[in-house]
This record gives C-alpha cells, structure tokens and sequence, in this order.
C-alpha cells in the first residue's frame, strides 16, 4: 500500500471530500496560498478557490461563530485554529453556542462543523502554542473529540467527522504530522468512538492517546526484550469513548496504565481510571491503576526542559516494570 | 461646518413626538394601509409583554424579560424583512420574532422552560433566543455568509443591545461581515442601559452608529420609538445586503420603562422618573396613535376590535401553552447528539432504572 504522511492524509481526507461535497469548505488563519501554519491546507486554494479556503482574519470567535452560522444553514464547515491554544478565544462559540445550539433547538438544528487543530509540545514552541487541551472540550456535552495517532486512523477519522451531524473537535500533533504510514487511495471511514489496539499483549494495558500511543509502542518493543507483553490500546476518540475495549483488555492483563501528553492533573486519564474502577475489570485489577501525564507547570521553551515536561519512552517502561512487578 | 459625530450620525426620525411627519422621504409609501398593520403589530407586541409579566407574577411562568418602550425598534425591523430570511433575536426580541411569524405558544412555552419553545414553524428561520451577549452576531455573519456561497438572496438580521457593542463578538463580527461582504443586518437596540450601566459608562463613543466607521460600512441612527424610521430604514439595509451591497449597522434609540428582567428592580440603578417622562413625551405606541388621528385613519372602534382580537389571540395562546403536561424527562438526553451516541444512550438508561428503583 502506497505511504503517505499524517499531514498529507489530513488534506487528502480534506480535498477527497471536497471534490464530492460542495457543502465543504474550510475556514481558518494564513490557509491560503501560505498553505496553513503547518503546511496542513498547501496548495488547496489553488484547486478549490478562495472561496471554499477561506483564508480570515486573526478572530478565532469570529472563525468559530462564522462556522456555527453556516453550518445551522447545512454548510459542513472545517474550521482550523492555527494552534489549539487558541480555543481559549473561541470557547464560547464552542462551548456555549456549537455544543448547546441542537439542544436548545429542541433538536432541530444541528451543527455539522469539524474543528481542526495542532496541539501538543516538542517543536519548542513554548508555554501558549504547546499545550494539550482535550479534556476541556471532552467535559462539555454535545462535543465529540477525536485524537487521531496514525496517518491511516486521521484519513478515516476526518472523513467521519466531516460526516458527523455534531460538532468534531479534531486534535492532530504537531510532531505527527510528518511521521508516515499506510494509507488507502480511496475514501474511507473509521467509525467515531472506536478504539483501536495498536499491539495486542497479555501481561499489562496501556491506554494512550495521540503521539503517546507511539512512545508506548515503543516501550513496549524494548519490554518484550525482558519477557513483558504489552498491549497498547489507542481510544483515538475521547468522546465517545470505547469503554468496552479498555474493559475487556484490563480483564485478561490485570494491568492499567493510561498515558498522555496533557498535564496529568485533571486529564482524561483520570476518566479512563473512573471507567475501570467502576467496571466489572475492577475485580480483575492485580495492581493499582497507574496514570502518567505532563507534568503541572507550562510547557518550557528550552529543549531539554520541553521533554522533560512530558512522559517519554523511558517514563513508561518504569511504569510498567513497576505494575508488573507490584505483589 | 460642523464636523461633531452627532452631526455625521444625526437622528433619523420620520414622525415625531406629537405624531406630525416631518419629512416627506416616503410619503408616497406612508398608507393608512401601513399605519394600521403597524398599530396591529405594536398593541399586539405591547399586550404580548403585559400578558408575559402577568402570567411571571402568577408563577405561570418562569423568569420573564419585558420590552415595553421598544415595540417600534423590533416591529420596524421585523416586517422589513421577508420569509426565508435569517432573524437572530436576543432574549428580549420576542416582539420582534412573534411579529415575523414565531409560534404564540412556543415561545410562551420557552418561558415556561420548555426545550420546545425555541422551535420555531417550518419555514421561519428564528434562532433561539441568544442569551450569552453578542454571541449571535458571530452566527448572523456565519449564515450570511453561508447564504452569499449558496447564491440565494436571503438576508441575516441580528438583534444587539448597546451593551453588547463592548464584546469582543461585536468587532469581530462586524470586521468579518465587512471584508467578505456577506447580506447581514446588524440591528442595534440601543435603550440606554445594560442591566445597570448606563450607556455613558458602557462607552466613549457618543454614538454607537459610528462605530460602523471603523469597518467602512454604512452606520444609521434611527429615533427607534418611530416605526416609520426604523421600517424605512431597515428596508433600506436589507434591500442593500439582498442585492449584494454587503452589511450595514443600525442603531435604533429607545428605551425600556421595565425592569431587565423580571428578577430585578430598576429603581436601584435608575431613576425612574425619567421612564415615566419618555412615557408621556416619546411612547412608540401613543406616537402612532396621534400620527394616525392627525392623518385621519383613526377609528376608535376599529382600534377597540384590534385590541380585543389581540387578547383574543394571546389568552388562546396561553391556554394551548398551559395544555402541555410538564416536560418529559426523556428530553433532556435526545438533543444531545443528532447521532445515536451510546453513552448518552447508557446515562439515560441508567436516569430511569435509578428513577424506578426509587
């Protein structure tokens, strides 16, 4: 199968869709013909015209507000922040309008808008572009969140986000962007809230999202040399969230460690830990649930200080030697 | 030459006060015809809003917002437009959206805190009230612009008041309808206070038309208690977004002689002297009346059966909305998702085992 980069099944996910469905169009800062801050929409204003790439100016509420308008009027908006730390300033529009407006309109209006947006640190970057704000969004009822890992899972998830008759909060990772995969030519969908297991393994689950899914991969790999068989599950979306996955893996390992990028206090690991803890795998549990995630403090600007601010590879592995080894 | 801003954005008024036209700017449209579908509109809108008061002290319904004083700033505005048309209220427009055609009932309901309420009749694109300030001028721009891609000629009207103009989704608002040029109208009822600021704490700005000068769009005051300005005026704005001339801005002057809601007491932040005086001098309501004796297309039996029929209606629409048995929980878990999503599926399961149980 042919390989392409992350961000490149992001655009093709994107223009596939654009070719069929005049409805689409994307919104967002600097995705015109300087093709998006990471290069995500290049070339795009070119086959699709200023119109459907609709290049703004620097006014996330007004990208957010614009979207919430025109998808109430059966447009199927993808608006791109140019980071994800800047839903700060388009919160309302997320949180109160695009996120209440079906409810409130005892069902009769819905919004079908995509949110897309780089989030995560390890492009120095620092403190207010680094941050990973998915459990902000992932409280608020009437969001889904999608957290794509691979270039296959971010074509099949967009597709069906844009699809999605709710509003999609579609986190990518800066640092994924140019990591490649196998990916399909055709158009393809991979159902909203349907986990993925990226290795299958006996001894211990680790639940990981996003970039952290690779780094536990490759924990996993340097602890298969030790006789430790580790099975990493992806939820690649937060919400809905397949609960059943995670159960089911937890009751044939025993083991739980969830891992993220976000600052560990308050992040979604402490749901996935409530899930398990107030399933039927909690019987099955040999050791306590471990949660790893970024640390307290914002994202540093120095490099060195960047990485330790969130888990790495060796991170994991000591976390599951530690729950494998708990008596 | 005087160059004051209140000399660039003069208040445009057709009548005054004591009911006399004093321009001629559309005589021609000015018809007893006009006259009395504005009058039947107002003491509709007027006892509408008595009716909603009454029926809050009674415990009827809940928390109830009054607009008495600024029937003519949303009447005007409302019949500019057409059906099919984009109309954005605030919670205190319900003037506005019962003229342009909201269901009676529904929006009796939707004080009642029914979910329903907000639902509109086919065909009538009423947003649900927005409550947030200026959050909704964001959407007007977003459907405007939507209907400009989409090639048809419908227009989005957006009710604000003058505190909203200090939000940031005013400016952002404005600046995005201006440099794509989409049809929208944004309508500013300007009734001097928000809450408890007064307007010369709110801003600077002697007006608030001028701020469609920082966005090189056309900016109007209107005398917003005259409909006759605000219908002309408004037409003019919707006329210009149909025909792909781009936004416009208009602020009506007007007042509220209630409280802000029905939860609070005016007399703690205002003097209402001064609401009793616009009372006598600028109401909306005696203003046409006087206009329309002077004109000769007054009839007191007329007015008295127009007033009849208008309770007539409203005491029809109450009784339907007092029909409704109390809402159904189910509601609270179907409007989520517009897509099966089973963990709403699972907590509703798990609200009604909980509740059986019991």
């Amino acid at each position: 199968m042919r390989e392409i980069t992350y961000l490149e099944a992001v655009r093709e996910a994107m223009s596939q869709e654009m070719r069929k469905n005049d409805d689409v169009f994307i919104l967002g800062e600097d995705i015109g013909v300087y093709g998006g801050a990471f290069g995500v929409t290049r070339g795009m204003i070119e086959e699709f015209g200023p119109e459907r790439i609709r290049n703004t100016p620097i006014s996330e509420a007004a990208i957010a507000g614009g979207a919430v308008g025109a998808a109430l009027t059966g447009m199927r908006p993808i608006l791109e922040l140019q980071f994800s730390d800047f839903i700060t300033i388009a919160m309302d529009q997320i949180v109160n309008q695009a996120a209440k407006l079906r409810y409130m309109y005892g069902g009769k209006g819905s919004v079908p808008m995509v949110l897309r947006t780089p989030a995560g640190s390890g492009t120095g970057a620092a403190a207010q572009h680094s941050q990973s704000l998915e459990a902000w969004v992932a409280h608020i009822p009437g969001l889904k969140v999608v957290q794509p890992s691979t270039a296959y899972d971010a074509k099949g998830l967009l597709k069906a986000a844009i699809d999605d008759e709710n509003p999609v909060i579609f986190y990518e990772h800066k640092l994924l962007y140019k990591t490649k995969g196998d990916v399909p030519e055709e158009q393809y969908s991979i159902p909203i809230g349907k986990a993925d297991i990226k290795r299958e393994g006996k001894d211990v689950t680790v639940v990981a999202t996003s970039i952290m899914v690779h780094k536990a991969l490759e924990a996993a790999e340097e602890l298969e040399k030790e006789g430790i068989d580790v099975e990493v599950i992806d939820p690649r979306t937060l919400v809905p969230l397949d609960e059943e996955t995670i159960v089911n893996s937890v009751k044939k390992t025993g083991r739980l460690i969830v891992v993220h990028e976000a600052v560990k206090r308050g992040g979604f690991g402490g749901e996935i830990a409530s899930v398990i803890a107030e399933s039927e795998a909690f019987d099955y549990l040999d050791s306590p649930i471990k949660r790893l995630g970024g640390l307290p403090i914002p994202i540093p600007y120095n490099p060195n200080l960047e990485k330790a601010a969130v888990p790495q590879v060796p991170d994991i592995i000591d976390a599951v030697k530690e729950t494998v080894r708990f008596k | 030459m005087n160059t004051s801003i209140e000399s660039q954005f003069p208040t445009y008024q057709i009548i005054d006060g004591e009911g006399n036209m004093v321009n001629d700017d559309y005589k021609s449209e000015i018809t007893e015809e006009l006259a009395r579908k504005f009058y039947e509109k107002m003491i509709f809108a007027r006892l509408f809003d008595r009716k909603g008061v009454n029926l809050q002290r009674q415990g009827r319904i809940g928390t109830y917002v009054p607009f008495e004083g600024q029937e003519a700033a949303q009447i005007g505005s409302a019949l500019a437009l057409e059906d099919g048309d984009w109309m954005f209220p605030t919670y205190r427009d319900h003037g506005a959206t019962s003229a342009f055609g909201h269901s009676l009932k529904n929006i009796f309901l939707y004080w009642r805190g029914f979910i329903e309420g907000c639902v509109p009749p086919e065909g009538k694109n009423i947003f649900p009230p927005a409550v947030p300030i200026a959050s909704q001028i964001l959407h007007a721009t977003g459907t405007a612009w939507a209907d400009k891609k989409k090639g048809n000629d419908r227009v989005s009207l957006v009710y604000f008041g003058d505190g909203a103009t200090s939000e940031g989704d005013f400016h952002e608002g404005l600046n995005f309808a201006s440099v794509f040029n989409v049809p929208a109208i944004f309508f500013n009822q300007n009734n001097g206070f928000a809450i408890s600021l007064p307007i010369n704490k709110q801003m600077k700005s002697k007006t608030i038309a001028q701020k469609a000068l920082a966005y090189d769009i056309p900016g109007v005051r209107v005398d917003g208690n005259d409909i006759f300005a605000v219908y002309f005026e408004t037409k003019k704005a919707v006329d210009r977004a149909r025909n792909g001339e781009g936004p416009s801005l208009i602020e009506a002057l007007t007042w509220r002689y209630g409280a802000h809601t029905t939860t609070d007491d005016p007399t703690k932040y205002r003097d209402q002297h001064e609401s009793h005086e616009r009372r006598e001098k600028y109401d909306p309501m005696t203003r046409l009346e006087k206009f329309m004796q002077k004109q000769g297309y007054w009839d007191e039996e007329w007015a008295e059966e127009v007033q009849k029929d208008a309770s007539r209606r409203l005491d029809e629409a109450v009784e339907e909305m007092e029909k409704v048995e109390k809402s159904d929980e189910a509601v609270m878990f179907d409007y989520v998702f517009g897509t099966d999503v089973w963990p709403v599926e699972e907590q509703k399961q798990a609200f009604f085992a909980d509740r059986s149980e019991r």
